[in-house]
Order: C-alpha cells, then sequence, then structure tokens
C-alpha cells in the first residue's frame, strides 16, 4: 500500500512537470535489430586431410561448407574434391549453391546447382536435396541431382560422432552414390555406384575450431562403375590413412 | 481551478525537492581481466561492472548517461517502476543513445530494495555493460542489519558475445563439455543395467535431445563485482555483525546454486521486495533476479560465498572475512545436472505412454516411480488445473497441489522435490550441506504491494523453441514475426507460462510487477523475473498500471536475440484516451 503514494506524486509530477509523459504519441516503432531476422554466417571444413592409400597414391581432400542466411533461408556454397598428388590433377572436384528453406523440425530442404569440374569431362547437375538430424544423432544429407543430359544420380551421406570423452570424438561416416542413368563418359554405371566408409578420431584442440583428426577411409566402386574403372586402369577399391583437421570458422 | 492543479502539485513536490539526485554515468569501452583471462568490454565510468547507485525511495533522479562508443547504446533500470519512456529499451522505450551523445533519464523513485541497471543494446549487456542499484527505503525496514555489501555476479566468457550467438546458431552444443559419453554410458549401465541404459539413450536419440542440455554457455569464469575466484573479491566483517548481502545475477547465460559453508542465510528480499524472512542454506539465483539475505558470522574466520552454475561446469566465488587476504576453503563443483524425461513434460506431441520405461536408466527405482507417476500425470494435471483456474484459482495452492500429486501418485518419496520443478525433474536442487534450499513456494510477499483481486483475464504464454536450429519463441512465434501483447490499463492479468522446452526460462516484464503465484494469495511475492523450468506450468499475476509500452522477454542473453522476446503495450490510461487510439494506428500500421 505504501508505494500507492509515491505513484499518485508521479502521476501527478507527470502531468504538472513533465510533459514528455503524457505523450504517447511519441510511442515508437520497433526498427532494432531485435525486430530483425537474425543473420548468421559460418565456415566450416568438415574434411581437410591427406590420404596415403594401400598402394602409395597420396590424395588431398577438402569438404567444405560455407553458409549466410536467416532461419528461414539460407545461402550455401559446398565445395569438395580430392587432388592426386601423383598426377598432380583434381580426380573430383565439386561445387554446389543452394539454397535452403527448413521443412520440418529437424530438416532441411536443399535446391541449387552444382558444378563438376575434375580432371576430364565437367558436368552441370541440378540439386534437390534434405540435410538435417535423424533420430539417434544421424546428421543425413540425401540428395538428388539431374545432369543438363538429363543423366540422374542420388546420394546419401550419414555421420554419426561417438563421444569416447567431451574431447576425443570418434566420427564415422558413410556416403554412397546411386546413378539411374548410365554416363559411361565420366565413369558412372547405373546402380551402386560407390560407397565411401570413413571412421576419423578427432581431438577439440581450439574450441571446436580445430580438430586435428586421424583416421582410416575405405573407397569402393560397384556394378559397372567398377568395370568401368578397371577398363581404364584405375582401382575399384582402396583403404586410406588419412590424416587431417576439422575447421570451423 | 487551474490554480488548484498548480498549487496541489507544488505541495506534491515539495517533499521530493529535497531528494532530487544528478547521477553522471558515461559508458566506456573497458578492459575486463577475470584472472584466467583478458578481455575487451563495455563497461560504466570506466570500469565494469559499473558503480553502485544509491537512490533514496521518493527521490527524483536524473541520471546523465553520456555514450562514449562508436556504436549506439542504453541503460535499461531493470525492477525500477517508471515512465516507460525512461525504461531504456531501444526501439521499445526510446530510440537508444547516439555515440557521443548524452542522455539525461529522469524518472521518480518509487519503491526500494535491490536493482541494477544494464544496456538493452545489442550484446553489450554480457559484454560488462551493468551496474547495481540500491534504493534506501523510506520507512524502516523489517530487518537489521550491520554491514551490506552488493555481491553482483555474472559468467564471464573468453568469446566475444556475437561470436557466442554465432557458434550456438551454427552448432548448439557447441559450448557443451559434460555431453555423454561412452564412459557414462558403461558406468549407467554397471549402475542401472545395460538393457535399461541403452532404452534410456535410445529415448533420448529418438527425441533428438540431450540429458546434458542444462547450460548453453559452458567456458566461462563466474566473477563477483568483476572480480573471478582467483581475484577473490572480499568483504570484510566483524565478527557477530549482521551483513546484508545483495545478490544480483547479471549473467548473460547462468543460474548460480549460492552457498556459503558455514553460514545459514536469512532471505529477507527477493527482486527488490522484501519477503517473510526464510532461513535457507543454499538458494538459485536466475538470470536477472536478486535475492538480499542477511548472514551473521559469529567467528573470527573466513567463509566462501560459492555460487556454483546449475549445469555443475563453472563456479564464482567470493570471501566474508574479519581481514583482507583471509581465506577458507573452496569446495570442489558437483555432478554435472542431467535432465530427465520429466523435465520433457512440456513438450508437445510427447508419447507419455512410451516413457515409463524410459526412465530406468537415470533414476533409482525410487525416483523412477515418482518420474513415471509424473509423464503420465502431465497431461491431466494440466487439463485439471486449467478446469479449474476458469472458475476460481487465484489462491491457487502449488505446493498443495504438488504435496497432492506426491501423496496420491508417487509410492516413496523420490529424492528432492520443488512444486517449481516437473516432478522427478533433474534439475531439482538440493543443498551441499543436505539443509534446507530455497525454493519459489518459499516466498511470501512481507506486505502485499497491491490489494488482491480477481485476474480480469488470463494470457497462456508457451515458451517454446527449436534447440537444434536454436530458435527461441513464445507461442512459437519469434519477436521479428510478433505482434505486439496488449494489454488494458486497469486490468489485472493472470500470465500462465507452459515451458514447453527443456530450458529455463528467467521472464522479465518490464514496468510492472510480476506476482509470482506460490499460491500465498495476497502474501504472494512480488517479483521483477520469473523463472520458469522445463516441463512446468508458472503462473503470475500483473497488475497494469503504468500506460505505455514495455518489453517482456526471457532474460537469457541469447534466447532474447534468438528471439524469445515480446513487446507489450499498454492502452489507455490516465493520460489521455486518444493517446492509445493514435498509438494503436501507428502500431498496427507497422508493427505488424
Amino acid at each position: 500500500m505504501k508505494r500507492w503514494t509515491p505513484l499518485i506524486v508521479s502521476a501527478v509530477l507527470g502531468l504538472g512537470v513533465l510533459p514528455a509523459l503524457v505523450s504517447a504519441q511519441e510511442r515508437i516503432k520497433d526498427t532494432t535489430e531485435r525486430k530483425q531476422p537474425l543473420k548468421v554466417w559460418g565456415a566450416q571444413f568438415e574434411e581437410l586431410e591427406y590420404r596415403y592409400s594401400d598402394n602409395d597414391e597420396e590424395v588431398g581432400v577438402w569438404d567444405a561448407d560455407f553458409f549466410y542466411g536467416t532461419d528461414n533461408l539460407k545461402a550455401r556454397w559446398l565445395s569438395s574434391g580430392e587432388y592426386s598428388f601423383d598426377e598432380q590433377a583434381y580426380e573430383s572436384l565439386e561445387n554446389q549453391l543452394v539454397g535452403q528453406i527448413p521443412i520440418s523440425k529437424f530438416f532441411d530442404a536443399k535446391a541449387g546447382v552444382r558444378f563438376d569440374t575434375p580432371e576430364g569431362p565437367d558436368r552441370t547437375y541440378a540439386v534437390l536435396g534434405v540435410a538435417g538430424l535423424a533420430p539417434q544423432w544421424f546428421e543425413i544429407d540425401a540428395n538428388l541431382y539431374m545432369s543438363k543430359d538429363g543423366d540422374t544420380s542420388a546420394d546419401l551421406d550419414a555421420e554419426y560422432e561417438l563421444l569416447f570423452t567431451n574431447y576425443w570424438i570418434l566420427t564415422a561416416s558413410l556416403d554412397a552414390t546411386v546413378a539411374f542413368s548410365e554416363d559411361r563418359e565420366i565413369g558412372v554405371g547405373k546402380g551402386l555406384v560407390s560407397t565411401e566408409v570413413g571412421l576419423r578420431l578427432s581431438y577439440d584442440l581450439i574450441d571446436r575450431a580445430v580438430s586435428p583428426y586421424v583416421g582410416i577411409v575405405h573407397e569402393r566402386k560397384y556394378g559397372d562403375s567398377a568395370d568401368f574403372a578397371r577398363a581404364d586402369g584405375g582401382s575399384t577399391e582402396d583403404w586410406f590413412a588419412v590424416v587431417g583437421a576439422r575447421l570451423s570458422f | 481551478m487551474k490554480k488548484v492543479l498548480v498549487t496541489g502539485a507544488l505541495i506534491l513536490l515539495l517533499p521530493t525537492i529535497g531528494l532530487a539526485g544528478e547521477y553522471n554515468l558515461t559508458v566506456d569501452r573497458v578492459e575486463i581481466d577475470t584472472g584466467e583471462f583478458v578481455k575487451e568490454g563495455v563497461g560504466y565510468n570506466g570500469e565494469s561492472p559499473g558503480p553502485v547507485l544509491r537512490f533514496k525511495e521518493g527521490e527524483e533522479v536524473s541520471i546523465n548517461v553520456t555514450n562514449n562508443l562508436d556504436e549506439m547504446t542504453s541503460i535499461h533500470w531493470h525492477g525500477i517502476i517508471l515512465p516507460f519512456q525512461q525504461d531504456g529499451v531501444p526501439g521499445i522505450s526510446f530510440p537508444g543513445i547516439k555515440p557521443g551523445e548524452t542522455f539525461t533519464y529522469k524518472f521518480p523513485i518509487t519503491q526500494s530494495g535491490t536493482y541494477w541497471f544494464h544496456s538493452h543494446s545489442g550484446f553489450q549487456e554480457p559484454e560488462g555493460a551493468y551496474g547495481s542499484i540500491i534504493i534506501e527505503p523510506k520507512d524502516r525496514e523489517p530487518f537489521r542489519y550491520d554491514r551490506e555489501y552488493v555481491v553482483q555476479l555474472t559468467d564471464k566468457h573468453p568469446h566475444s558475445s556475437e561470436r557466442v550467438m554465432r557458434n550456438l546458431k551454427v552448432m548448439p552444443d557447441y559450448y557443451n563439455r559434460e555431453q555423454q559419453t561412452v564412459g557414462e554410458f558403461f558406468s549407467d549401465a554397471s549402475e542401472n543395467g545395460f538393457l535399461n541404459t541403452v532404452k534410456d539413450r535410445l529415448a533420448w536419440g529418438d527425441m533428438r535431445m540431450m540429458k546434458a542440455d542444462v547450460e548453453d554457455l559452458q567456458g566461462f569464469t563466474g566473477l563477483i563485482n568483476g572480480k573471478g575466484p582467483k581475484q577473490n573479491w572480499t568483504g570484510i566483517f566483524e565478527p557477530g555483525e549482521r551483513i546484508r548481502l545483495r545478490f544480483i545475477n547479471s549473467s548473460a547465460m547462468t543460474y548460480f546454486d549460492i552457498r556459503i559453508p558455514g553460514l545459514n542465510m536469512t532471505v529477507v528480499q527477493a527482486d527488490g521486495n522484501n519477503v517473510q524472512p526464510v532461513s535457507v542454506d543454499e538458494f538459485r539465483i536466475g538470470v536477472a533476479e536478486t535475492y538480499d539475505v542477511i548472514v551473521r558470522p559469529k567467528d573470527d574466520q573466513a567463509y566462501t560465498i560459492f555460487a556454483e552454475s546449475m549445469g555443475r561446469t563453472g563456479y564464482a566465488r567470493a570471501t566474508l572475512a574479519p581481514e583482507e587476504g583471509m581465506e577458507a576453503p573452496v569446495p570442489g563443483l558437483r555432478e554435472p545436472a542431467r535432465l530427465t524425461m520429466a523435465d520433457m513434460g512440456g513438450m508437445p506431441g510427447m508419447d507419455h505412454g512410451d516413457m515409463s520405461g524410459m526412465d530406468h536408466g537415470d533414476m533409482d527405482s525410487s525416483t523412477e516411480m515418482a518420474g513415471m507417476d509424473h509423464s503420465q500425470m502431465k497431461g491431466m494435471d494440466h487439463s485439471k488445473m486449467k478446469g479449474m483456474d476458469d472458475s476460481k484459482m487465484t489462491g491457487m495452492d502449488h505446493s498443495k497441489m504438488a504435496g497432492m500429486d506426491h501423496g496420491s501418485m508417487a509410492m516413496s518419496d523420490g529424492g528432492p522435490s520443488d512444486p517449481f520443478y516437473a516432478q522427478g525433474s533433474g534439475l531439482v536442487p538440493e543443498a551441499a550441506n543436505g539443509g534446507k534450499f530455497l525454493s519459489y513456494a518459499d516466498l511470501k510477499a512481507q506486505k502485499p504491494l497491491y490489494e488482491e483481486r480477481e485476474p480480469t483475464r488470463e494470457i497462456e504464454l508457451r515458451l517454446t523453441g527449436n534447440m537444434e536450429r536454436y530458435t527461441w519463441s513464445i507461442n512459437g512465434v519469434k519477436y521479428e514475426d510478433a505482434d505486439p501483447i496488449r494489454l488494458k490499463y486497469g486490468e489485472r492479468v493472470r500470465f500462465k507460462f507452459v515451458n514447453e522446452t527443456m530450458m529455463t526460462h528467467p521472464m522479465h516484464l518490464h514496468g510492472m510487477w510480476s506476482i509470482l503465484d506460490v499460491g500465498a494469495g495476497q502474501w504472494n511475492p512480488i517479483k521483477h523475473t520469473v523463472s520458469v523450468q522445463p516441463g512446468t506450468t508458472v503462473y503470475m499475476e500483473t497488475e497494469v498500471d503504468a500506460p505505455g509500452q514495455w518489453a517482456f522477454h526471457c532474460h537469457l542473453t541469447y534466447h532474447m536475440a534468438a528471439g524469445m522476446f515480446r513487446k507489450v503495450i499498454v492502452e489507455g490510461g490516465p493520460e489521455s484516451t486518444q493517446a492509445t487510439s493514435s498509438e494503436q494506428s501507428v502500431d498496427v500500421g507497422g508493427d505488424a
């Protein structure tokens, strides 16, 4: 009750002494950043590594992701490639530019274009994909591609992290590619094309920004794709020891 | 007629004229040294925390705030009842204070107690822009003390706040280093059985929720009055003295559990308002809350003020000692907190029937019963409460209801419980010495501030979010997409907070008091910040007695920035009715 008196006093003061108090017309619209969608950027190298194969092949590999946007719309540049130190050539070089929107609590849809510009013939694809977190903590990234010539393919990327400690993390990854039509020129046969399975043990050295790792990677080609590789004098199955770092800015 | 009014105003002015204080604050770039790391930040009058502002009830203050930054700034007087133009929220109360500009806040002080002030611009507050306010009451206080100290806590992180926000958006568990590991799986398996542990992990994995998701921001150094644990802020006392400690939690994100081993604390004030004294061994202070406690150390020895974070990932430490340089042992951190299925109880679309088997992993058989019962009750509970509300529920006694639930549902005492936590929650605090831990249910107003009356309406605010995307919202809508909440001057609104997330949210309504329903009727405590624990429903009532527009938000810095924020417009009021209509036209056009 004791606070009523000062309230009345202040009300009277407001009326008599501070005209500003009366002018509710001055009420303003919130145009501050708080009222704007939060804009976020990120830059990440999921993989940045050196690979050494069981037949002495040396390869540099990266898998990078840059994005900018809001909760509702992000622009994303995904870049990945394999550079053979022996042949001094890109075995694969892939860049995707996609727009990304949320479609469910845990998943986003992506659409855009993919440019493949490795040593040899180039390809351009339209991309449609989903990415997100599946139950039991599987990070999923699945995409459908259609080339200018109408060749279609799909890939699935799944990843799972096992925490030995909160700093020592074992990451298991599976990458599988399926083609719905043959593209002989780039060595792709119809059906399951290839898989890449990796196990990487990382340590978070600086926050989650720099996490060096060692690991093993198994690559394999299947069916017609394997036959094409053999015909071209390439290998169909490789084991790699890898050393690298996961970087996040 | 006019003459009479002027005379009247003058007469009313007379007592305040003698109490007109002028204060100066500069907003500056400062260096903050935590003892662990040194960081650039923002402070007042050249330091962080800023000064203690001492006001007197009845005083008319003018505070000149000079912005020495190269960006906009503002000061919000947290918990102070004042005209909305003086409330200091850019975009809501005023445009903000430009670089180089001096803005003069002017308002009458109509209350007393412990409060604080902070910037409401960008991330300046977590960067160090905060200070404390002590208001001396006009009347004698209902408790005695010989000495007083402000004990202002914060959670200083080595990363800039911009970076923290971005990291949380990119990877919501970026700072969580208490996640469950392979090792924890095996220790749980040996304790609760392999199959139960697998079931438990599958249940959480199915929800894509983490038991360890208690604190978004780990890796901070807890500061007390700007001093890190190594720097050890020390308050001097003479044995036998009564010391009033004015605890203020100015953290960006961290709830602290506070104890002073060897001393009982008598809580006499919460959020600046006197409460009926409660003697406790430990209490939890939510972000932006204040608690005043009185301690009486009788021995000629040092005592440690130990403030452990709710998730047990960090702490702040200070000392009360008869002489500078004396120290008492610093306790270790307790086991990291783990959420339980009960804390998920508020999430929509959860299959409660499925949950009974899943609590096995983290509860012993007695608690498990309680947790199970609770999860089954949850739905019932709410619907029952709602029904009761509609009829007449002002004097609803939460503690009694919880007691009822215990009695009828739980087979045995399942460890600690608190009616303001979900039954079986992993966050229910326990005093380190096994003694009394303060609950909201213990808070009773010393003197009712308002006459008790029925609320005129109820507004439900569901506290919502998506942890994987680090989006936070109210009723599923972020501030950027939200319309203002419109209240009418003179009404008494009952707010119903339903926490549908697994995080604790300290909800802060500017400009008007939050009367927290602890079931004590007219003795319900008066607060400015109300913590809503995961999986719980909390009610508060507000006498809508302050015209204008106000901010209403979660006081966790990064939840607020990610959208858990509303503008509240109080329509009508003593000023004029046309003001309201013109404001409406402005707002409907622009703000929708």
